[in-house]
């Protein structure tokens, strides 16, 4: 299985040269460590910064600069700053080529829930909305089970959704899925040392096995 | 050139009364308007609603408003790192929104834009969706949100004029520049309060036809909510 890391070092596979990316938070803020150095991407945040850079050292703080998470960055050349009107159009323009964003639940269909777990967490869906329905392309980092083994990957999903048949492909701690266009998840690599039975076992929504599947590389 | 300069906070924001529908500009605690929120902890009102992306921490930002009471409902796209908050929702002694953030710099934009309603495709088929109206462009299905308008708009700026026209610095500009445009009266707050004349007219975000009040802040604290630095 997959730690956090690695799922985003496989993510990070899926980056082509000349795109414009927004991470979401969580696994996916560490997609950016594995981009590789020979592609010229630019990653968008929505509270307003296109070309977000490493974080700062202590002394390059400044608080008028974070990310979408809240957190301290720093710009690279060519960074543009602008306001959140702007950055939606953006990103509800169609402008923004990749998003990666984690997930609670996605079904076979490519539905994703990831906003709110009704009578516990109560926090809003922030941009993952206008994110997961504009995006071109969206890949989902996450778990692939709960850690009590609820399965996540499921027929249809039992949270409030995010966005409707949006998902175009999931990497997990298990397995690289597509969504198929029909409906239900394309087995597409095994995490090193899981079996395809494992993750058939593992997952709840209809599971499409296509030949031989190969072992993830990295 | 019209004067808009007032004293202090206390003077900015001493005719807001209970149940006035507020804006106040701000992304988690970046680029909050400190001054505003510090001296209208100090007025003796309730029942405010109010529109802004976050509701700030439990002891800073929007988050001290909520500890005094003095929330009725606040709209918002996400408001997770504020336990008070999430106390006072569950109890059911606050309302609120939730809204895409999209959606959300819209709908301000729209207010002061002038425009009532838009069709945007983030929240189709959600709850977001539910009693709203629904249209076909091209294919494909959209929602429409209508505008959002404001008795007072609360923003903050780096650099400001007595004119009212404003620059913002870093990610501290966010929803301040379409809040500005939204409020039947806008108070800006600014680090550097400067004459006429001496910003740069090809560098303002703001122009000051959006803003009736303007002063020179003080003491800013620009609480940092995730202090995250790399090692080297």
């Amino acid at each position: 299985m997959l730690s956090k890391e690695q799922i985003a070092q496989r993510i990070a596979k899926e980056v082509q040269n000349g795109q414009y990316i927004n991470l979401g938070i969580g696994i996916p803020t560490l997609v950016a460590n594995y981009i590789p150095s020979n592609l010229d991407v630019v990653l968008q945040s929505e509270n307003g910064l296109l070309g977000i850079g490493p974080f700062p050292t202590e002394d390059q703080v400044d608080p008028d600069l974070i990310n979408a998470g809240k957190q301290t960055v720093s710009m690279v050349k060519g960074s543009v700053l602008f306001n959140s009107a702007e950055s939606f159009a953006m990103i509800r323009g169609g402008h923004v080529h990749l998003t990666i964003l984690g997930a609670m639940e996605v079904s076979e269909n490519g539905d994703i829930a990831n906003w709110k777990i009704p009578g516990k967490m109560v926090k809003g869906m922030g941009g993952a909305m206008d994110l997961v329905a504009s995006a071109e392309n969206i890949i989902v980092a996450m778990q692939h089970c709960s850690k009590d083994g609820e399965c996540k990957l499921l027929p249809e999903c039992t949270l409030p959704i995010t966005g409707v048949r949006c998902v175009k492909k999931i990497v997990s701690d298990l397995a690289v899925l597509d969504i198929s266009p029909e409906g239900g998840f394309i087995l597409k690599e095994r995490a090193p040392g899981v079996s395809v039975e494992f993750i058939r076992e593992k997952t709840s929504g209809k599971l499409i096995i296509e030949g031989e599947v190969p072992e993830m590389e990295f | 050139m019209i004067n808009k300069t007032v004293r202090d906070a206390k003077e900015a924001v001493a005719d807001i009364s209970s149940n006035s529908f507020l804006m106040m500009g701000g992304f988690g605690l970046c680029g909050i308007p400190e001054n505003s929120i510090a001296a209208l902890l100090e007025r003796d009102i309730d029942g405010l609603t109010i529109v802004s992306n976050n509701a700030g921490v439990d002891d800073f930002g929007i988050g001290l408003l909520l500890q005094k009471r003095m929330v009725k409902k606040m709209i918002s796209s996400y408001v997770g790192e504020n336990a008070e908050f999430e106390r006072q929702l569950l109890s059911g002694e606050l309302e609120v929104e939730l809204i895409p953030q999209g959606t959300l710099a819209e709908r301000v934009r729209a207010g002061g834009a002038g425009i009532p309603a838009f069709f945007t495709p983030a929240g189709v088929g959600t709850e977001v969706a539910e009693g709203k109206e629904t249209r076909e462009f091209d294919g494909k299905i959209y929602l429409m949100e209508k505008w959002l308008r404001a008795d007072f708009s609360i923003v903050k700026a780096w650099k400001g004029d007595t004119a009212g026209n404003l620059i913002y610095k870093g990610t501290a500009r966010n929803f301040n520049p379409m809040m500005a445009a939204a409020g039947k009266i806008c108070i800006a707050e600014v680090e550097e309060l400067v004459p006429v004349g001496e910003l740069d007219p090809n560098q303002i975000h703001t122009p000051g036809i959006y803003v009736q009040r303007i002063f020179q802040g003080k003491d800013y604290e620009k609480r940092i909510e995730k202090r995250t630095v790399s090692k080297d």
